[in-house]
């Protein structure tokens, strides 16, 4: 039986069989957390009486929740962790320099195929889309990490995931990755990995792959990995920040099940509260009128998901009565979205543009929501509370729809206020 | 010798997320009894009001669900609850709980079972979890052997510590 991307990464870095189900002590490559998760982990850190971190090139702080600091309690969090990053000399970088973890690490190369990768926050698995193994740990865990060079973990059984068929351009990475959510569920994945590959992903941008393999964790996988094609070997080729070697699925490799999804057939899909996995086409979800829209988080705040939301508002205004919100995922996307003009869309259109954080994904600042409130967002969860009243409501989609959404104050298809020609062109 | 736990049952349902177990706007301490006065805060306020020393949360699949904070199993334990029994556990909530030392259980049967203000005995120690009320018992399936060695040792900062010291040795 051939071994998955995730046993062939585990393998690599073990002296074990790494056989599905064995507990494996396994080689970090990188290992990271942010300002929440950053200062009890040096904590634990000190109590486990280490002195360095296994490799100053190989462990990061990077404040990008609360950050800049939201409030005074924010701040001394943020210091804590700053505070242990400069005293180990370890990698950091400064709001106006950072972005969200999840998106500006895999910019800066510090994500790679082949590698194994633990971050204290739950869409660390975000880095899959690198075909790298990469997952979220709690501060403990990371801490043991940055002491020690090296974790345990459970080999898991992997979902295959086949994208088949050609995409139309108002399919994207989020309705693709809301669409299996929707069909396997908020454990369909749990104790697992997911796999994805099949022909459609081979045109499939690489923002879009960061998408879905962010989203992994939202079925309950430990990661979603891509298998490295060119598009992969590429991106990660001209940004490296150390050698890496990218690994690839044995042929006639084990999987417990396989999933495909025909794209021909699928259409723009929204999550609707308060589960991800209370997935349905937009179009059937009754327009519910919306007081705020967010277009960002480590999910949806990569240039081209800025772009395909831009084109969307371009000449447009927003609703009446709606707050947009655009975030930026990291500077460099921030850049060349001014570069592009497309902040300039956003602000003529009404919308804010806000620094790179996390911001209102997590119900940190920048667009808290209140009671009876109704939010479309490009983020990744939409739990009771999450963007802050836990009597408010919210939807997730693609940020096409997001910004479709935003303009009409309803939720909102993008093929209902774009002409067919429109996603043709997006895909030129 | 391990603990045997005695206590109350606070029940809930499937897929309680760590959003909801504490929410992100108290993220700002990751001191225990701070994060306590606000465990479930979203889902019943009043939560850590009723709730008795040594009382338990008994939930159903996928307990902790979502993010990989920590501050959620220290949340649990700083208000006062001496375990969890659920169905099944998200995977980072597992690793955390067992990290920060919040005693968890799995076991389908009882998290079925088990209704709120059920008397329950949990004897780790025995692999049972005993409803006085119903007067029923399940039994509970044993940590896998490395894990139960991680708990046994008092848990990741000791193993760590050895780890280092082992190392020193050899160096």
């Amino acid at each position: 039986m051939g071994r998955t991307l995730v046993r062939e990464i585990i393998a690599a870095h073990s002296n074990q069989a790494a056989a599905e189900g064995e507990i494996c002590r396994v080689k970090v490559d990188f290992a990271f957390a942010n300002d929440i998760t950053g200062a009890p982990a040096a904590e634990s850190f000190r109590e486990m009486g280490a002195k360095k971190v296994f490799d100053r090139e190989r462990c990061a702080f990077l404040p990008d929740h609360f950050t800049p600091n939201k409030d005074i309690a924010s701040a001394e969090q943020t210091k804590a962790g700053r505070e242990f990053a400069l005293e180990q000399g370890m990698l950091y970088w400064e709001v106006g320099r950072v972005g969200i973890e999840h998106a500006f690490l895999p910019e800066k190369g510090y994500i790679l195929p082949g590698d194994i990768v633990t971050g204290a926050d739950s869409h660390t698995c975000t880095g899959g889309a690198l075909g790298a193994l990469s997952t979220g740990v709690g501060s403990t865990d990371l801490a043991a990490v940055w002491a020690l060079g090296e974790t345990w973990m459970k080999v898991p059984p992997t979902i295959r995931v086949n994208f088949t068929g050609e995409r139309p351009g108002w399919v994207t990475g989020k309705d693709m990755i809301l669409s299996l959510i929707g069909r396997i569920g908020v454990q369909g994945a749990r104790y697992m990995a997911l796999e994805f590959g099949g022909e459609a992903v081979e045109s499939l941008p690489m923002d879009d792959r960061f998408t879905i393999a962010n989203m992994a964790v939202e079925a309950g996988a430990k990661t979603g990995l891509f298998v490295p094609d060119e598009k992969v070997l590429a991106y990660a080729g001209e940004r490296a920040a150390r050698e890496f070697t990218p690994l690839y699925p044995e042929k006639g490799a084990s999987y417990f099940k396989t999933e495909t999804f025909d794209l021909e057939k699928m259409t723009p899909v929204a999550a609707m509260p308060h589960s991800p996995d209370n997935v349905k086409p937009v179009r059937e979800c009754g327009a519910p009128v919306i007081d705020q829209v967010f277009i960002g988080a480590c999910t949806n705040g990569r240039l081209r998901d800025i772009e395909t939301a831009a084109k969307v508002m371009e000449g447009k205004k927003v609703a009446a009565g709606v707050r947009c919100i655009v975030i930026p995922a990291s500077y460099e996307v921030y850049n060349a979205a001014m570069d592009k003009g497309y902040l300039k869309i956003f602000t003529e259109a009404g919308a804010v543009v806000c620094t790179p954080t996390c911001g209102p994904c997590l119900g940190g600042h920048m667009g808290i929501l209140a009671a009876g409130e109704r939010c479309v967002s490009t983020s990744n969860r939409n739990f009771v509370g999450r963007m802050g009243s836990p009597g408010s409501e919210l939807i997730l989609a693609s940020p096409m729809t997001a910004a479709a959404s935003a303009v009409t104050g309803r939720l909102t298809d993008p093929r209902d206020v774009m002409p067919e020609d429109f996603f043709t062109k997006l895909e030129d | 010798m391990s603990k045997v736990f005695k206590g109350k049952a606070w029940k809930f349902g499937d897929h309680i997320d760590t959003d909801v177990i504490i929410p992100a706007r108290y993220l700002v301490s990751s001191d225990e009894k701070t994060l306590g006065a606000h465990c479930m805060v979203d889902i019943d306020k009043d939560f850590v009001k009723k709730i008795s020393p040594a009382d338990m949360i008994v939930a159903g699949e996928n307990f902790g669900c979502g993010s990989s904070r920590e501050h959620a199993p220290l949340a649990i334990k700083g208000a006062g609850c001496s375990c969890v029994i659920a169905a099944s556990f998200a995977r980072i909530f597992y690793r955390n709980a067992i990290n920060v030392g919040l005693p968890i259980f799995e076991c389908p049967e009882a998290a079925e079972a088990i209704e709120t203000g059920d008397e329950i005995t949990v004897d780790p120690a025995a692999g049972t979890i005993e409803n006085k009320t119903k007067g029923q018992v399940f039994k509970v399936a044993p940590f896998a052997p490395f894990l139960q060695d991680l708990i046994g040792g008092g848990g990741l900062v000791p193993y760590v510590r050895r780890q280092l010291a082992e190392r020193g040795k050899s160096a």
